[in-house]
């Protein structure tokens, strides 16, 4: 390869193996003796659990064992966790009913495991599984998150009266209530965020092996997070302490926030593992994953804002009720907390902000952090309230958003969040000019020549990445610290090996991280590794999710590159009799400034290792680790505008033009960020106009396969275009933001203001369908011939 | 997938033979329907007999004025036929539209219309053409042919060797996909003939399966224009009513997409 550094458009180091198929999956793990696991879930959405006959199951061909809940619940494993507390108005603690993961007494929704079968083979584990009988009593059900608080809904759970996880608030009411006294306008809307399901492209996946002579547990499994995964298995399910238990995520195709948590499947396979005394694998299917693995969204809204004559906003009030599922997920309380009402004043100076928000048991999936998480619902209600509230005072979207623009920075809004850094109008301007916006008029009239209707609608959206400052989430009720790890070990030939606690599951982090290396030292990227993913290697990290492998994984690896270099120009300076501060690196060459003195990096890190002609009192040796807490979050902004034309006789919209113009920071490698873009927009218009998890009301999923559940398709999408715009993140020593989640976040209210544009109104819901939007289409034309 | 027995047949005789023999038998034209349901564990025959390697089954030819297409003929191979292209654009632009490429590389005529799913694109080909099938007992007319959703006329024992489509001076297919599984929601195939009848069949939209459309046809016989059949839709009580689509947006589509398979005819 090449020395790349910060800004090249390196090549993916980890492409090779994965387009020659030589990536190392968790199901490609094969260990001798292993059997497979196969779950028995509940057909009902609500039922209570009356026995469970193993007999016939038992008998078949290849069957080591088929364990229920009771065993699993005497056998002293815990309940799954949820690991951040928040508190209602009142002061009261969260209301948390109890998950098991295999359920000895209700289900509370359909394909939640009651019992486990274990077996030779994949296809006896699952004949077995279909042989267990399950006596179960059907209960009432109720799926909508409004239905469940009414009251006489069916009750999920006995420590959730009314099935009211929490009514929590944040903001300054009364100071809210004021603006609106005062308000000359005020826009209303009623908003819902559909509920999506993630669909990574590798399903999730689990290899337990128990070695009773060690009394030791290895899981290979499908994580973002091992580490997390390893301190939750051990401190709250008791499956072994943390030295007894190695977590390997090896190559993962993929989470977007659903690989975070640690489910019952993984779980159980580690329990069952030692149960039967063999190494356990279970494999979801496709099924299963849209039935199992964490939903995400699903929040109903009313919102408000208020604004004075000149069109300045004066207030903004939300109340938001929260779809969490059957049961409390990993992060599942904080995403219509802290990661969605502290985003309520986007991009805007807003004096005053209220949101209140309750969160509710229903019989569905559970629901957690999903890309963007909490970001994309608070976005979609921000950004679609500033478009209907220009057009209702008769204002462009520019115009309006303008007006309202922070423009001076540290910004602290009434909802927690310090902006530390942006120029909003900077890509307000690049994307209206790419996107030709004064154009629009002339395209539309075109179009409209041809029977067809274009729109054309605006998002400025901002997000808090960079999770987060420890000491701060931990005050807001956080389990966890979420700072980044890392360790730099230069070996004696000079080559490097950086060990993270950041995972990769698709991002590029074995390039991008080694281009910093490059930059560093002026080495060939391919001299250097970047080990994640094992616990048994990295000594402890909090994974990737939240964008945050970049500001605040990339900020652990550069204070540790910071120690490495100070050491090796100790020794440098040492070597060739110069003072510590005339040594410059250059080149992969350590040099004396002002003469031709130098050693090279691999020079150097062999001397560090034969020690034998050190600084006095210097440790052999060239190896530096690092701990990173971020100072503040970090606040990636930008400008989405999207065109769309409809076709009035069926509904179909086609977006003709996307264009994304986003302030990521410091850009280490831009073809990955724009990858990651992509990624981001293709999720965010397939929320916009494809994707909807829909239950009937007994709680039967209704798209469970992709016969139903619309993923978006490549023909789904234009050619995007994309740019970024650099103002520097003053939090972290690189200056990045992060992009992981942007295009998720930014772009389903771009979408739909463009389709509320061409049809004239604006009483439409993700996702759009050929029919939602045929049918306002037609309605708009009966108005005009009317 | 449960486990299955594997047979390929050499002749439609050994085929027959193999199917009778078996417990809980499938003949196996393609499986880009049943191998999904397979894999899913909703279906779990004893044995599979594989017909498409059967040569006597395989292959298009001229036959009159239309074309003769042996049932094991692949979507790809219609859709890449110069004699289809010719004779029948329609058929040709069809079976280019069906699935995706990979399911075109592998689905066959036969396997499709036997399956007679109520959304797959064939079976508006077969009845606005008036296409015949030609089974080993006995040659059965297409609207005769599908006689349910997902049912049709087969005896346990019978094997679709071939259908023969007859030629037309116009003929066209346009299909509205579900968003999610790209079956259509409402697909209408119009055909003119040679004696100026016309016929329009509509997959996708039938409770029934596919279904004509008398009142356009009508229409169409005296104005082979789109305008003609504008205003005629079909009632909706007889319709699919799903997520993706009601009845009445159906009702609507099948409007739209008749206009514009005339237009394109």
């Amino acid at each position: 390869m090449a020395v790349e550094g910060i800004g090249a458009r390196a090549l993916r180091k980890e492409d090779k193996r994965f387009i020659t198929g030589k990536g190392k999956y968790t199901d490609d793990m094969v260990l001798p003796g292993m059997g497979f696991a196969a779950f028995v879930r509940s057909p009902h959405a609500h039922a209570r659990v009356k026995g469970i006959d193993a007999s016939a199951a038992l008998a078949m061909p290849g069957v080591d064992a088929v364990l229920t809940g009771d065993q699993l619940v005497g056998d002293g494993i815990g309940n799954i966790i949820c690991g951040w507390m928040i508190h209602s108005k009142d002061g009261s603690p969260m209301k948390m009913g109890a998950w098991r993961a295999l359920e000895p007494e209700t289900v509370r929704f359909v394909g939640q495991a009651v019992a486990v079968v274990v077996a030779d083979t994949q296809a006896q584990a699952r004949d077995a599984a279909d042989a267990v009988e399950v006596d179960y009593e059907e209960l009432p059900a109720v799926v909508d998150p409004l239905s469940a608080l009414e009251p006489g809904a069916p009750q999920l759970h006995p420590e959730a009266e009314g099935n009211l996880i929490f009514d929590w608030e944040i903001g300054d009411e009364a100071a809210t209530n004021a603006a609106f006294d005062n308000a000359s306008h005020v826009t209303r809307m009623e908003i819902s965020n559909n509920r999506l399901v993630p669909n990574p492209m590798e399903p999730r996946a689990a290899l337990a092996d128990y070695n009773d002579a060690e009394e030791h547990h290895t899981l290979y499994t499908t994580s973002q997070n091992p580490h997390v995964a390893r301190l939750v298995l051990s401190a709250f399910y008791n499956i072994a302490p943390e030295h007894k238990l190695r977590v390997i995520a090896p190559d993962v195709g993929g989470g977007f926030g659903s690989k975070i948590y640690i489910y019952p499947e993984e779980m159980v396979c580690l329990w069952a593992s030692k149960r039967v005394g063999r190494p356990v694998k279970w494999v979801s299917d496709r099924t299963e994953a849209f039935l199992t693995d964490a939903h995400g969204r699903d929040h109903r809204s009313e919102a408000e804002l208020a604004l004075d004559a000149d069109n300045k906003i004066l207030g903004f009030r939300v109340k938001t009720v929260a779809n969490l599922g059957a049961y409390m997920s990993l992060f599942s309380s904080s995403v219509p907390t802290y990661l969605y009402a502290t985003l309520l004043s986007g991009q805007y100076n807003i004096p005053a902000i209220h949101a209140n928000v309750k969160t509710v048991y229903t019989n569905t999936t559970p629901v957690d952090a999903y890309r963007g998480a909490g970001r994309p619902e608070a976005t979609y209600l921000v950004e679609r309230m500033m478009e209907t509230a220009a057009r209702e005072v008769g204002l462009s979207p520019a115009e309006f958003r303008r007006k309202n623009f922070v423009r001076s920075f540290p910004h602290q809004t009434p909802v927690i969040m310090c902006y530390d850094a942006g120029d909003y109008d900077v890509t307000l301007d690049a994307a209206m000019k790419t996107a030709d916006y004064d154009g629009f008029p002339a395209r539309k009239a075109e179009a409209a020549s041809r029977g067809k209707l274009r729109g054309i609608g605006l998002s400025c959206y901002i997000e808090a990445c960079g999770i987060a400052p420890s000491a701060a989430v931990g005050s807001l009720g956080a389990g966890v610290g979420l700072w980044e790890s890392a360790e730099v070990r230069v070996n004696p030939v000079g080559t490097v090996e950086v060990l993270t606690g950041s995972h990769s599951h698709g991002q590029g982090h074995e390039t991008t991280f080694a281009q910093l290396i490059s930059e560093r030292f002026g080495l060939d990227t391919d001299a250097v590794s970047i080990v994640h993913g094992d616990t048994d290697k990295v000594q402890f990290g909090m994974g990737t999710y939240g964008s945050r492998s970049g500001a605040v994984g990339m900020s652990a690896i550069v204070k540790a590159l910071d120690k490495v270099e100070s050491k090796a120009k100790k020794i440098a300076a040492h070597l060739m009799e110069a003072a510590e501060g005339d040594i410059q690196i250059e080149g992969g060459e350590l040099k004396v400034a002002g003469t031709d003195k130098k050693l090279t990096f691999t020079e150097v890190a062999l001397a560090a290792y034969t020690a034998h002609n050190l600084p006095e009192g210097m440790e052999p040796g060239l190896k530096e680790g690092a701990f990173y807490d971020p100072t503040n979050f970090t606040f990636p902004a930008g400008t989405y505008v999207c065109e769309v034309e409809i076709d009035p006789e069926t509904g179909k919209t086609e977006i003709i033009n996307f264009v994304a113009a986003d302030d990521f920071g410091k850009v280490i490698n831009p073809m990955i960020v724009e990858g990651q873009v992509h990624g981001g927009l293709v999720q965010g218009i397939g929320q916009a106009l494809l994707e909807n998890a829909a239950y009937d009301e007994t709680g039967q999923l209704l798209t469970a396969s992709y016969m139903d559940y619309t993923m978006p398709r490549a023909d789904d999408v234009p050619s995007f275009s994309l740019s970024t715009h650099e103002t520097l993140c003053p939090g972290n020593p690189l200056g990045m933001k992060g992009c992981g989640e942007a295009g998720a976040i930014g772009s389903p209210p771009a979408v739909i203001n463009a389709i509320t544009d061409a049809l004239g109104s604006n009483d439409l819901t993700m996702p759009a369908s050929p029919e939602k939007v045929w049918a306002l289409a037609q309605s708009g034309m009966k108005q005009a011939a009317e | 997938m449960y486990e299955t027995n594997y047979h390929r047949a050499g002749s439609i005789a050994e085929a027959a033979e193999l199917m009778a023999k078996a417990e809980d038998g499938k003949l196996l034209g393609g499986g880009q329907t049943l191998l999904p349901t397979m894999k899913q564990r909703l279906a779990a025959p004893s044995d599979l007999v594989d017909v498409t390697k059967i040569g006597e089954m395989n292959g298009i030819c001229e036959d009159g004025d239309g074309v003769a297409i042996g049932a094991a003929t692949t979507h790809a191979e219609v859709a890449a036929s110069d004699l289809v292209k010719q004779k029948i654009p329609g058929l040709a632009s069809l079976a280019g539209g069906i699935g995706d490429p990979a399911v075109r590389h592998m689905g066959t005529l036969g396997g499709s219309i036997a399956n007679n799913d109520p959304a797959a694109d064939y079976p508006a080909a077969l009845v606005a053409l008036g296409a015949i099938v030609k089974t080993n007992k006995r040659d059965l007319a297409a609207e005769e042919f599908f006689s349910g959703m997902f049912e049709t006329a087969l005896d346990e024992d019978e094997i679709v060797m071939s259908v023969r489509f007859p030629g037309a001076s116009a003929s066209a297919y346009s299909k509205y996909p579900n968003p999610a599984s790209r079956y259509a929601m409402a697909g209408v195939f119009v055909a003119k003939a040679g004696d100026g009848s016309v016929k329009v069949a509509v997959t996708g939209a039938g409770q029934d399966g596919v279904f004509r459309m008398p009142e356009m046809e009508a229409a169409l016989a005296s104005n082979f224009a789109p305008d003609a059949v504008a205003g005629i839709a079909p009632d909706a009580d007889g319709l699919l009513s799903d997520i993706h689509g009601s009845a009445a947006y159906r009702a609507n589509l099948v409007t739209v997409m008749a206009k514009r398979a005339v237009a394109a005819a």
